[in-house]
């Protein structure tokens, strides 16, 4: 698709030089401002992401690194640090997965059929984002804690929730699930039912239609959503931090683990590991931006929300 | 394989798609279902097709029925008005699905698989496009890439949907001749699904005509075309006149004329509506039977003049329709008063019309609500 992209960009041959100021640099007269305004509203916006986005980031790694790199890799091959990257991405290992499952079936559902009740299950897949962290986290503690609803009956036959590793993953499950789905549903809905139709038609299966067309059809933005889940998978601070416990070496993950270290004045130990986080949003970018160039118009049909 | 529609019916929520629907195809045949959106006729093939299911009724493939039948089922070619190519398999892999996703014991060996894709991939004219992407391919190039796909599942009937809708007039053009073609070499049952009566004229057997959900009329390109059965298949079919008549035995009047048609074919007595062709209509003399119109303008299209009059009595405007060299044109001049005789004409009881101006030209590809509005 790039290539048509490339073509209609293009001086039309035959143009003489003086033309414009070549390709891409013609300005429209009606829609283009006078050149001060332009630089001023250019390096507004300039100053304003270097200040606000470039320099925090820069510091990160800066204030990492302040006591050289011996320093920087003790802290985070440290025990606890270390404990806590394992939790974050085991948490990551289980949500993102299971959320693929749910995020592709609500959507299957909600774009392939129709049935009573879609517009409520629409909305409650939506309610993740709009409940606060804080709130998703108490929840399950007012479930699974010592005194919650389930939360004596698990403890007496030996599964702990709350403050332990599997009240995150359930927390963070519950904050990310409308990531994959939310990224589907307008995909699959512009794609309508038409190529499952047709699969069926030419005698293919169910299951044979989803492997085979459906899911071709959405793989792009399905890699998207599971980019911008398990980001979050990896970031979420709130709901973890309600029901983790802050128990050192067992229920710490990276982000609760930052703050920790942090509360403690051990600086530069927080940053090495919010250094690791801010790589982790680097590559996430650097895929979102890759996705987006590369499988742009597969994608766009999720991005006009 | 001949299939047989019996009876029917089909609502979506409170609209009555289809009102009790009978149809009899012949193996082999070509078949238009012919209509304006809305007519039913696309909810029509969808419930041969299985992929709706009617409120009543039964359709039987031969003497089998369909009624519990999935899709998958049905072994029914069916091509989408888009397409709906599969984006990320090449033209020989849209081609092989339809085999590939047989059951074990069914599938054939991919070998010959590949073997069969490339023999519908010539039948179809793309040889060397095997491997093209489809967003590669020009629309006509889809829409035959779309028809291989459904033939290698050797359907037992074939169903069309606005098969040329997405595409300019010249390559539809094109690809109407080479359906036919097609359709000749096959031999399939065939159903398509149009809304341009040309189309449906020019390429089936039969024409079905349809309106708001029920079958106004099947016959031959010929007997819809020669012989409408109702006002709303002649109107469909054409550009067309009404005029206000009246039958006394074999005689009509014409706009109030004193001077009769004589006819052997007219059953109705009383006010009539007079239906006739804009081509129909040709200058005579004074005295002879039809009625008398005042030329108000003219417009040379091409090979033929365009009238519009108004016919003097009731004072209908009506469109004339002429070959450019015809001796009529020099008849025909503005402000002039001239006697019209009717070739060919279909009468039909009056129908209560608000306004009664002429009808407006069948337009293909006329929006629904034009078409309605026209009409009412």
């Amino acid at each position: 698709m790039s290539t048509v992209f490339d073509t209609t960009l293009q001086d039309p041959p035959g143009l003489p030089p003086e033309f414009g100021q070549g390709p891409l640099m013609r300005r429209n007269a009606a829609v283009t401002e006078v050149p001060w305004v332009r630089w001023t509203l250019i390096l507004a916006a300039l100053l304003f992401l270097l200040g606000f986005l470039f320099l925090p980031l820069i510091a990160v790694f800066v204030e990492a690194l302040r006591n050289g790199f011996a320093a920087y890799f003790a802290a985070i091959t440290e025990p606890d640090a270390w404990s806590a990257i394992r939790l974050t991405l085991l948490t990551a290992a289980i949500a993102v997965p299971l959320n693929l499952v749910f995020g592709v079936s609500a959507a299957w559902a909600i774009t392939k059929f129709d049935f009573r009740g879609k517009s409520f299950l629409i909305t409650l897949i939506d309610l993740p984002f709009s409940v606060s962290p804080v709130v998703a986290g108490l929840i399950y503690i007012l479930i699974f804690g010592a005194h919650g609803w389930a939360g004596p009956w698990l403890m007496d036959h030996g599964i702990k929730v709350a403050f332990a590793a599997p009240g995150i993953v359930l927390a963070t499950i519950f904050v990310t699930f409308p990531f994959i789905a939310r990224e589907l549903i307008p995909l699959m809905q512009e794609q309508g039912t038409e190529y499952e139709q047709a699969a069926l038609s030419l005698g293919a299966s169910g299951w044979q239609t989803f492997w085979r067309v459906t899911l071709p059809n959405i793989r792009w933005g399905l890699l998207y959503g599971v980019l911008l889940c398990n980001a979050r998978a990896m970031g979420e601070f709130g709901a973890v931090s309600v029901i983790s416990g802050h128990i050192r070496g067992q229920t710490n993950t990276m982000p609760l683990h930052v703050e920790i270290l942090y509360n403690e004045y051990q600086f530069s130990a927080a940053f090495a590991v919010a250094s690791l986080l801010a790589l982790l949003a680097l590559l996430t970018l650097g895929l979102k931006a890759w996705l987006e160039w590369r499988h742009g118009e597969e994608l766009s049909a999720s991005r006009k929300h | 394989m001949d299939i047989k529609v019996r009876g029917i019916q089909k609502n979506f929520g409170s609209f009555p798609a289809l009102g009790g629907v009978d149809l009899d195809i012949e193996s082999g045949e070509l078949i238009a279902l012919l209509g304006p959106s809305g007519s039913g006729k696309t909810t029509l093939l969808r419930v041969i097709a299985g992929l709706e299911f009617p409120d009543r009724g039964q359709i039987l493939f031969g003497e089998e029925d369909m009624a519990d039948q999935p899709i998958r089922e049905r072994r029914v070619g069916f091509v989408f008005q888009h397409y709906a190519l599969f984006k990320h398999m090449t033209v020989l892999d849209n081609v092989a699905f339809g085999l590939r996703v047989r059951s074990r014991g069914e599938r054939p060996p991919e070998a010959i698989i590949r073997e069969r894709a490339r023999e519908l991939i010539e039948l179809v004219q793309l040889a060397g496009l095997e491997k093209r992407y489809p967003t590669q391919l020009s629309g006509g190039q889809r829409q035959r890439v779309a028809l291989a796909r459904a033939l290698a599942i050797e359907p037992r009937v074939l169903l069309l949907d606005e098969p040329f809708g997405a595409l300019d007039a010249k390559v539809r053009k094109d690809l109407r001749r080479w359906l036919r073609q097609l359709h000749d070499k096959t031999g399939v049952t065939t159903i398509f699904v149009t809304h341009d009566q040309e189309e449906a004229l020019e390429l089936a057997d039969r024409v079905v005509v349809m309106n708001k959900g029920r079958i106004e009329q099947v016959g031959s390109t010929d007997e819809v075309y020669e012989k409408p059965a109702t006002p709303f298949v002649f109107d469909f079919l054409g550009n067309t006149n009404v005029l206000p008549g009246e039958v006394r035995g074999r005689e009509v009047y014409v706009d109030g004329q004193t001077s009769a048609i004589v006819t052997d074919s007219i059953h109705a007595a009383g006010p009539v509506d007079v239906y006739v062709r804009p081509s129909d209509l040709r200058v005579t003399d004074a005295h002879a039977a039809g009625f008398d119109a005042v030329i108000r303008s003219m417009q040379r299209t091409g090979p033929i003049v365009r009238c519009e009059a108004t016919a003097v009595h009731s004072g209908q405007a009506i469109e004339i329709e002429v070959p450019h060299l015809h001796h009529d044109t020099q008849a025909l001049r503005a402000g002039q008063q001239v006697r019209l005789r009717l070739n060919q004409f279909s009468v039909f009881p009056r129908q209560t019309r608000k306004g009664g101006g002429a009808l407006p030209d069948v337009v293909a590809n006329a929006p629904a609500e034009y078409r309605e509005r026209g009409r009412s």
